[in-house]
């Protein structure tokens, strides 16, 4: 018995190519599908109508997070726990902390920023059917590959691979588990 | 980045010196021009000299440090009234350095200058790299660094102290560790598609897995570059306030302090200036070498090195009127120290580095000027050195003749670096070179995915799409 079958792979040349491919794809109504580029091409996120991404709110998040810890964490040390008389000053001088809060906020908003963009690439991943295709190592270099998934309800593995060849791909492979 | 809006693509109407990649490149021969570099087989000649070096002054920064532990601070010149020497004129002028970095992979890219996007790789680079020269001066003046950690960083700690957070030296440590982390971030966030090359590339086995555990299964997905560029865009609107913050809070050790020479409000701005100014002249003096040896004259080209000499100078002249104004609030402020300090700055003892300081950052950077000097690379990697030695002077001249002459005559001393000092400063630059020449030798030196998009072709037609 053949291994069953996650999806086909289909190879283009350019990434004029690809985005055009993807937006037939996407009008024949196929939704489990990704494309795969060695640089960003934003036309191909617009073909496959991805959502917009919610790293955004993540990054607001996480500087709120580090401003109000890094203000925090002085409040209390200087107010709180272990509250020193420096020159007659009082104990909450407020512009002082400004610069270590100013400076949390923008680590944690970076440490999110980061973080969150591998949490929402699912990312590390040490294993994806795709690379069982030998010729996919070729989507770090020059080539550009759509994917549809044998999951899609539209997903037919004859007719689907016949519709990629018509889309234009020079190449559809067929991705096993 | 291949969201900005387009550049013109039209080879015709350029001449050599505005090319920002040489003609008849594609995809292909980007990538492997550039992975060439760390998937050979054979390390050349070049490189085994240049690393021996470098690791041999590393040895004597590790030297320098043992006999530093063992005997104590003393070892160094510095003595009352000049507690900070090397250690801090060696500190500033280190992160100084990182700011160009930062400057090309952040505010560049919001600026959408597609020129930096073969430099920004090694600057990112050579800022990690400077700021580890730099935490070293700092971490080992406390004399004693293994309890250092207690009022230097706020953790619940068994005596229960917390740090002084009034104090600019604590806004250092927070500005600095930021600094450090959130570029190693920027960096790390950027070589993730390019290690997933280098994973499909590599021909042994263990490299696959080296580079395919450090790209973490990036497969370049339109899902993956959907998050990454939001991630990318972000990051560099968070690391662009940091450019102008940490250069901001090193000056305050000096600015918020009442000695005369470093009590003035001009101190931020001209620090940061100065601080792109000295780190643009060591992009200079790295890339000159990296482009020859490893043939990457047609990603680094002469546009590139042109655009860099110009913001030297742009920059050396902010510096230059930073130093006009610091001499005019003497002069104007009528206050005796003030007048005094700057007068002893030109005519007393330590007169000759300030003159020195005056040549290499007053009157040199304005040979820019011309074109033709601007576009020789001979004189660019000669002018580069020139900046490194003036901004260098800059700190030793703020640091020591603000100190060495007390309010009171009977507290005036001198000071001069010891051999350990100055053992201490070229080992650093040791371990400065030896992290660079590992870098350029196990990770892409430019950013792979980046160049692509400058590639003629990775263009949508515009009129079709929307």
């Amino acid at each position: 018995m053949s291994p069953p079958l996650y999806g086909l792979l289909a190879e283009f040349h350019s990434p004029q190519e690809v985005v055009e491919a993807a937006e037939r794809v996407h009008a024949a109504g196929y939704r489990k599908v990704d494309g795969f580029s060695p640089f960003p091409i934003e036309e191909l996120s617009e073909a496959l109508e991805l959502h917009k991404s919610h790293l955004p709110k993540l990054v607001l998040g996480g500087g709120l997070a580090g401003l109000v810890g890094g203000f925090g964490l002085q409040y209390w040390a200087s107010v709180i726990e272990y509250p020193m008389n420096i020159g007659g000053r009082p104990f909450l001088s407020w512009p002082a902390f400004i610069v270590p809060a100013y400076e949390t906020t923008i680590l944690f908003a970076a440490g999110a920023a980061v973080l969150g963009m591998l949490a929402l690439n699912g990312l590390p991943e040490p294993y994806h059917p795709v690379f069982n295709v030998p010729g996919f190592a070729l989507a770090s270099r020059d080539k550009f590959f759509i994917l549809i998934e044998a999951t899609d309800p539209k997903f037919d593995r004859a007719e689907t691979a016949r519709f990629l060849k018509g889309a234009g791909a020079s190449d559809v492979s067929e991705v096993e588990h | 980045m291949v969201s900005s809006p387009r550049h013109e693509h039209d080879d015709h109407f350029q001449t050599e010196a505005d090319r920002l990649i040489a003609p008849g490149h594609d995809f292909g021969s980007v990538t492997d021009t550039i992975s060439k570099i760390v998937l050979q087989r054979r390390t050349p000649r070049g490189w085994w000299i240049g690393f021996a070096i470098s690791f041999g002054l590393l040895q004597l920064l590790l030297y320098a440090i043992a006999h530093l532990l063992f005997v104590g601070v003393g070892v160094w010149g510095i003595t009352i009234p000049i507690g900070w020497g090397f250690d801090i004129i060696n500190f500033v002028w280190w992160i100084g350095i990182g700011h160009a970095g930062t400057l090309i992979s952040a505010i560049l890219l919001l600026l959408r200058q597609e020129w930096r996007t073969s430099i920004n790789r090694f600057a990112e680079a050579m800022t990690l790299f400077a700021v580890a020269c730099a935490a070293f001066y700092p971490i080992f003046h406390t004399g004693r660094p293994w309890v250092a950690a207690y009022w230097l960083l706020p953790y619940p700690n068994t005596m229960g102290l917390w740090p002084n957070f009034r104090s600019p030296l604590i806004w250092d440590v927070f500005a600095v560790t930021t600094y450090a982390t959130v570029s190693a971030l920027f960096w790390f966030v950027g070589l993730i598609p390019d290690l997933a090359t280098l994973r499909d590339r590599a021909r042994s086995k263990a490299w696959r897995i080296v580079y395919g555990v450090a790209a973490m299964g990036w497969r370049g997905s339109a899902k993956h570059w959907h998050n990454y560029e939001t991630a990318y865009l972000l990051l560099a609107g968070l690391a662009t306030p940091l450019v102008v913050s940490v250069h901001t809070v090193v000056s305050f050790d000096f600015a918020t302090g009442i000695v005369p020479g470093w009590h003035a409000t001009i101190f931020p701005p001209y620090f940061v200036a100065g601080a792109i100014y000295a780190g643009f002249a060591m992009v200079l003096t790295l890339s000159i070498p990296l482009r020859k040896f490893y043939g990457l004259e047609d990603f680094i080209t002469l546009k590139h090195l042109e655009n860099m000499a110009k913001v030297m100078l742009a920059t050396g002249l902010i510096v230059a009127y930073g130093y006009m104004c610091e001499a005019f609030f003497s002069w104007y402020s009528g206050n005796p120290y003030e007048t005094f300090m700057i007068w002893n700055r030109m005519t007393g003892p330590y007169a000759a580095s300030y003159w020195a300081l005056i040549l290499c950052n007053v009157v040199a950077p304005n040979l820019l000027w011309s074109k033709r000097l601007r576009t020789s690379v001979p004189f660019l990697f000669f002018i580069s050195f020139v900046v490194s030695i003036g901004m260098w002077l800059e700190r030793f001249v703020i640091i020591v003749t603000s100190l060495h002459r007390d309010f009171l005559p009977s507290s005036w001393g001198l000071y001069a670096g010891t051999q350990f000092d100055w053992a201490a400063f070229v080992g650093t630059i040791g371990l400065f070179l030896t992290l660079m020449f590992l870098f350029v030798r196990f990770l892409p030196a430019i950013s792979i995915f980046e160049m692509r998009t400058l590639v003629p072709g990775a263009e949508m037609p515009q009129e079709e799409h929307r």
